[in-house]
């Protein structure tokens, strides 16, 4: 949003500084994006003649130009534009100008030939956008000048305002203004609205068929309309503030808008003579002014001739095509209505259809402002038609539906208290009266009647944030809570944190891919696409799943590094995955992956040794559970009881073959938000046995179907207490074991709890040790 | 002292004499310990010289004797350790000189590119975060990156279809009814469910992911990462709003940095400030959102707004990592480039 400060100083008495009042936009809740200078005089550009031009035969893209500038002094510039010829007047940066972007005037040669010069656009002056040719003035126009001097244009500061939409007045300069005017302490006089003569009565007709949607409507008949060219003035204006001149009526219109913040439009009174204001009917269509033809919706609602119950605008929206002023127009009815603010937010968004009207709709306009707004149009137009005349009798009508005045009983005290900082009931009206509340104490209590214009208050909390405003929020201490709160992370947090510190230490990087999937990247990596979500408005298709693994991404991630010829690929991730749940709210989890490019199995087992140790949990390996898209003979699921907890094993051949990674490639995964549910509990101390233990080996022939793991478990569960380690430190095949066998040999440590095991005590293990293993099938070697 | 007196101490020095020549001839250990055993053990000269004093009838004679005997024993000891040590030295002089390789070989090898794998930015900035609040006195809370639309919007004083939720441009999921389920457009989602969750007094950060329809650019990602603190306890107040952005600005950015906050608008929070922080050369930087908890906001929690009061502020994790490394790009931030991620120990 854009405000001019010369309007505003209209509307008050504020600084002629543009940096003071920037200040205060800022500090009042108005942030100011940018703030840009109009129309200052350039030291050095004067009014220059041109006497005669000249093409240069071996410069197409320039023309050489002779300028008389009122000192006697014949010029030669080189000129770029081409719409300039003898006998214009054009302004002349002369050489040693500093023009408005920095850039200096310098002697500059083409062809070997100087140019003395340049001659200047509105842009290149700072006065428009743009910048097709050459300000060309009037023959007349004095030469040697200050060309803005000689075309009245005055210095004008425009500020690019970011909007709240807890502001709705502040679309039109007068919110802005008044809240500036409380800021400096000056009176708020508003746009001037004297001097508009009312006319005999004479009205137009006003119906409300939709009273929910359309709460008031006023029309307003003015006669004596010439339609015509705006004063340069008002054209200026209109630009600088983003808007282009049309003509006279519709620039009043607009520009009355702009200060007030009342939408309006002018329809041509011989065209229509009688407003109804209704729903749209099935089928229906309008062509609104920018040329569209538009199918209308049921709830779309329309603003009609009442006399042919045609169409004449999409309320709040656009007006359509035909009831546009022409140049023949001399009466016209002025609509200034109330509009619900969802229905045109709703009809606009139908439409794809923002436009001035319908943003000030939206957010909700003044549903008293629409006398004054009147005026302002008449004084606005009056200055190109000063024999425009406003008729009395003005056709208003309001439906039950109008917002009654909100009326707020605000506790000082609790202002006081919930700001930190101390302010009583008459500090509290003094700050609010100057924008418009109007406030009654009672005791503690201030009775605030909320200005039409602030739609946005709607309890004590909206009117303690004005007084804040108003107050300065600077001004407001700083403390911090007297609380006894401690501050520390979960112990779920803590191991997370202790998670991601092992796998940095086991080398692996941290990356962090999108949790959003291509379809069919699941089923690329071999795994379930059943059971994931979607998302409803992705932004491409390729970001439309929602991962329920994240080995997609992690293996994306290896791939691409992979085409950099990295070295050496480790990277693990921390994440949330989410397949769809029971209700509509997806089984959300935090998974752990991490993958090894050029790591076997054993890689991710190792990973997952010094993790889980790391972390003090433990999980059985189940290779009888072979996981989705890791390879079918070299992977294992990590299962607790039935539930399988994670993964350890190799990316599936297939797999690996399919997204161009040559193998292997090792993978853990595991579901944190499982794995560390509980919190541990603290580890008891055991006495170190200190009594002399012995090392025993033992080799078996194992028929290929029994795992090493089921033999290690028998071993264990055969040794008993004094079994205090078993490693498989051996395994082989050869001929001499047999096709379906492997020789795997342990090293079993022995070591009596209560006194040094005897050869006795030993042998029985040993020979419990064995049966236990022949039991699954194995043969002792001897 | 008689003849055979003489000859034999004769025959203790001659066997000395040999012993020692046989021991200062070994060369290696092996030699040295076969050396050792032969002199000094049963069969050797001396312990047969020690044998024979049996034999000898006068007592001060054997006991002179035998002094001598134990002595030579003793020489002969002394010598073998004497050169067990000499050899041993050497030996290892041979080992060191023999192992002896280019260090610099390995460093500038295979092994000396080994490194520690490193934590993404963002966890490295949002771990810096955590322990500043924590240092003043908050916990952390974590919520569900897919949200329900009341959580996301309506518990955040936003009824369905309000204006300001077109604050946030909105990725939905695809569910029945169309709209109910988003992914979420910020942390504060996590404000209600810890107010649900967590008896009041509050003193809670939330950090987390979260996802809005934009198209990728240097400043913009699609998911990225922000978080939130939320405080509720009786009588909490603007001030201490201001006072606690303040604390978290020395403490996180430095003692000469402070902050400010501009009046803006949330629709949870009221009154709602932007907060900026200056740098110690006078330059701002817009941070983020913060306020009053709302007191519908308040309500939706389950918590009584005449009762307890708070606050609520969040910003944007990823900018704290792009700034602080100079990342020019934040999609570089996302690329999962191991020369990209490498960089920040």
């Amino acid at each position: 949003m854009r405000v001019l400060l010369s309007i505003l100083r209209e509307m008050a008495d504020l600084p002629d500084d543009p940096d003071r009042i920037s200040g205060a936009l800022n500090s009042l809740g108005l942030a100011v994006d940018s703030v840009v200078v109009s129309g200052e005089s350039v030291a050095g550009v004067v009014t220059a003649r041109i006497l005669r031009t000249e093409k240069h035969p071996d410069a197409a893209k320039v023309t050489r130009c002779w300028v008389d500038a009122g000192d006697g002094v014949e010029r030669h510039v080189w000129c770029g534009a081409t719409n300039m010829g003898p006998g214009d007047i054009v302004p002349l940066a002369t050489v040693g100008t500093v023009m408005p972007d920095g850039r200096e005037i310098a002697r500059r040669a083409i062809m070997g030939i100087d140019s003395e010069g340049m001659l200047c656009s509105g842009s290149e002056l700072g006065l428009s956008t743009d910048s097709a040719g050459l300000l060309v003035m009037d023959p007349s126009t004095p030469i040697g000048r200050d060309p803005l001097v000689v075309l009245g244009i005055e210095r004008e500061v425009v500020f690019e305002i970011d909007l709240t939409r807890n502001r709705p007045d502040c679309w039109g300069h007068a919110g802005v203004a008044r809240d500036l005017a409380a800021h400096f302490s000056v009176a708020y006089r508003g746009p001037t609205l004297d001097d508009v003569p009312n006319g005999p009565p004479r009205s137009a007709p006003v119906t409300i068929v939709a009273g929910d949607r359309c709460a008031m409507f006023s029309a307003w008949t003015i006669s004596g309309v010439v339609v015509g060219p705006s004063p340069a003035r008002l054209v200026r204006r209109l630009e600088l503030l983003g808007m282009r001149s049309i003509n006279n009526v519709v620039d009043a219109s607009n520009l009355s808008m702009l200060e007030t913040n009342q939408p309006n439009h002018a329809y041509d009174a011989e065209v229509v003579e009688a407003f109804c204001v209704r729903l749209a009917r099935p089928g229906e269509t309008i062509t609104t002014l920018d040329g569209q033809e538009r199918t209308l919706h049921a709830d779309d609602l329309l603003i009609c001739d009442a006399v042919a119950d045609t169409p004449v605008g999409l309320a709040g929206v656009m007006g359509d095509l035909t009831s546009e002023i022409t140049a023949s127009t001399t009466t016209l009815n002025l609509e200034i209505a109330w509009f619900d603010p969802d229905g045109v937010r709703f009809t606009a968004q139908r439409h794809g259809l923002r436009t001035e009207a319908s943003i000030r709709f939206e957010r909700g306009v003044d549903h008293n402002g629409h006398r004054d707004a009147a005026r302002r149009f008449m004084v606005i137009l009056r200055e190109s038609c000063p024999d425009a005349v406003l008729h009395s009798a003005e056709s208003v009508v309001t439906t039950d539906h109008l917002p009654a005045p909100t009326v707020i009983g605000v506790d000082a005290d609790r202002v006081s208290a919930l700001l930190g900082s101390s302010l009583d009931a008459p500090s509290i009206e003094a700050l609010l009266s100057p924008i418009g509340f109007n406030c009654r104490t009672e005791g503690d209590t201030v009775h605030v009647v909320v200005p039409s214009w602030r739609p946005d208050c709607a309890m004590w909390v909206d009117i303690a944030e004005e007084v804040a405003r108003h107050h300065g929020y600077e001004r407001i201490g700083r403390t911090t809570p007297k609380s006894g709160a401690h501050g520390r992370l979960s112990t779920f947090q803590m191991r997370r944190r202790t998670a991601r510190q092992v796998l940095c230490g086991l080398g692996l990087d941290e990356a962090m891919p999108s949790p959003f999937l291509a379809p069919g990247d699941l089923a690329r990596a071999g795994l379930d696409e059943s059971g994931t979500l979607r998302l409803a408005n992705p932004l491409v298709a390729e970001e439309s799943v929602l991962r329920t693994s994240l080995r997609p991404g992690m293996l994306a991630a290896a791939v691409r590094n992979a085409s950099h010829r990295a070295e050496r690929i480790a990277l693990f991730e921390i994440g949330h995955v989410y397949p769809r749940g029971a209700g509509s709210l997806p089984d959300e989890a935090e998974w752990l992956c991490a993958i090894t490019v050029g790591g076997g199995v054993e890689i991710a087992i190792r990973q997952w040794s010094v993790l889980s140790g790391a972390l003090g949990v433990g999980a059985m390996l189940d290779q009888a559970r072979v996981p989705d898209g890791l390879h079918p003979g070299r992977s294992a699921s990590l299962t607790r009881g039935k539930t399988t907890i994670g993964h350890v094993g190799e990316i599936d051949p297939g797999v690996l073959h399919g997204i161009g990674l040559t193998g292997p490639v090792s993978c853990l995964e595991c579901n944190l938000s499982v794995l560390l549910a509980e919190d541990p509990k603290p580890v008891q101390a055991a006495t170190v046995n200190r009594l002399p233990s012995s090392d025993l080996d033992l080799a078996f022939i194992v028929p290929d179907e029994v795992t090493a793991g089921a033999i290690h478990r028998a071993l264990r569960q055969a040794g008993g207490a004094s079994l205090v380690s078993c490693v498989l430190f051996d395994s082989f095949r050869g001929v001499s074991i047999g096709e379906g066998f492997r020789s795997l040999a342990f090293r079993l440590r022995l070591q009596g709890s209560a006194s040094t095991l005897d050869d006795k005590s030993l042998a029985v293990i040993r020979d419990a040790c064995i049966a236990a293993a022949v039991r699954l099938g194995a043969q002792i070697r001897s | 002292m008689g003849r055979s007196d003489a000859s034999r101490n004769d025959d203790i020095e001659a066997a000395v004499g040999d012993a020692l020549g046989q021991i200062a001839g070994a060369s290696t250990l092996e030699d040295l310990r076969a050396v050792s055993a032969g002199l000094t053990g049963k069969k050797g000269r001396l312990a047969r010289l020690k044998a024979a004093l049996g034999g000898i009838a006068d007592i001060e004679e054997r006991k002179t004797l035998g002094m001598l005997v134990n002595e030579a024993l003793a020489t002969v000891t002394g010598a073998v350790a004497a050169r067990e040590n000499e050899l041993v030295r050497t030996s290892l002089a041979a080992r060191v000189a023999a192992e002896r390789i280019d260090v610099t070989e390995i460093a500038v090898g295979a092994a000396g590119s080994e490194r520690r794998g490193r934590l993404h930015l963002v966890t490295q900035a949002t771990e810096r975060l955590e322990d500043v609040f924590i240092g003043l006195g908050f916990r952390i809370a974590e919520g569900p990156e897919v949200e329900s639309d009341f959580y996301n919007f309506e518990a955040l004083n936003m009824p369905p279809s309000h204006p300001a939720r077109s604050m946030w441009d909105t990725l939905f999921v695809e569910t029945d009814p169309p709209g109910s389920v988003v992914l979420r457009t910020h942390t504060s989602p996590v404000q209600i469910r810890v107010m649900q969750e967590w008896p009041p007094p509050i003193y809670a950060v939330m950090p987390g992911r979260v996802f809005r329809r934009d198209t990728p650019d240097a400043t913009h990602m699609p998911v990225f990462h922000q978080i939130e603190g939320l405080v509720i306890d009786r009588g909490i107040t603007f001030a201490d709003l201001a006072g606690t952005i303040e604390a978290f600005t020395k403490a996180f950015f430095g003692s000469d940095f402070t902050s400010r906050l501009r009046p803006s608008y949330f629709p949870f929070t009221e009154p709602s400030a932007e907060f900026d922080i200056r740098r110690p050369d006078g330059s701002w930087i817009e941070l983020g959102g913060c306020g009053m908890v709302h007191p519908h906001v308040l309500q939706a929690g389950g918590l009584d707004p005449d009762e307890w009061s708070g606050f609520a502020f969040g910003f944007g994790i990823d900018r704290m990592a792009k700034e602080r490394h100079g990342v020019a790009d934040l999609r570089e931030m996302y690329s999962n480039d191991i020369r990209f991620l490498g960089q920040f120990p």
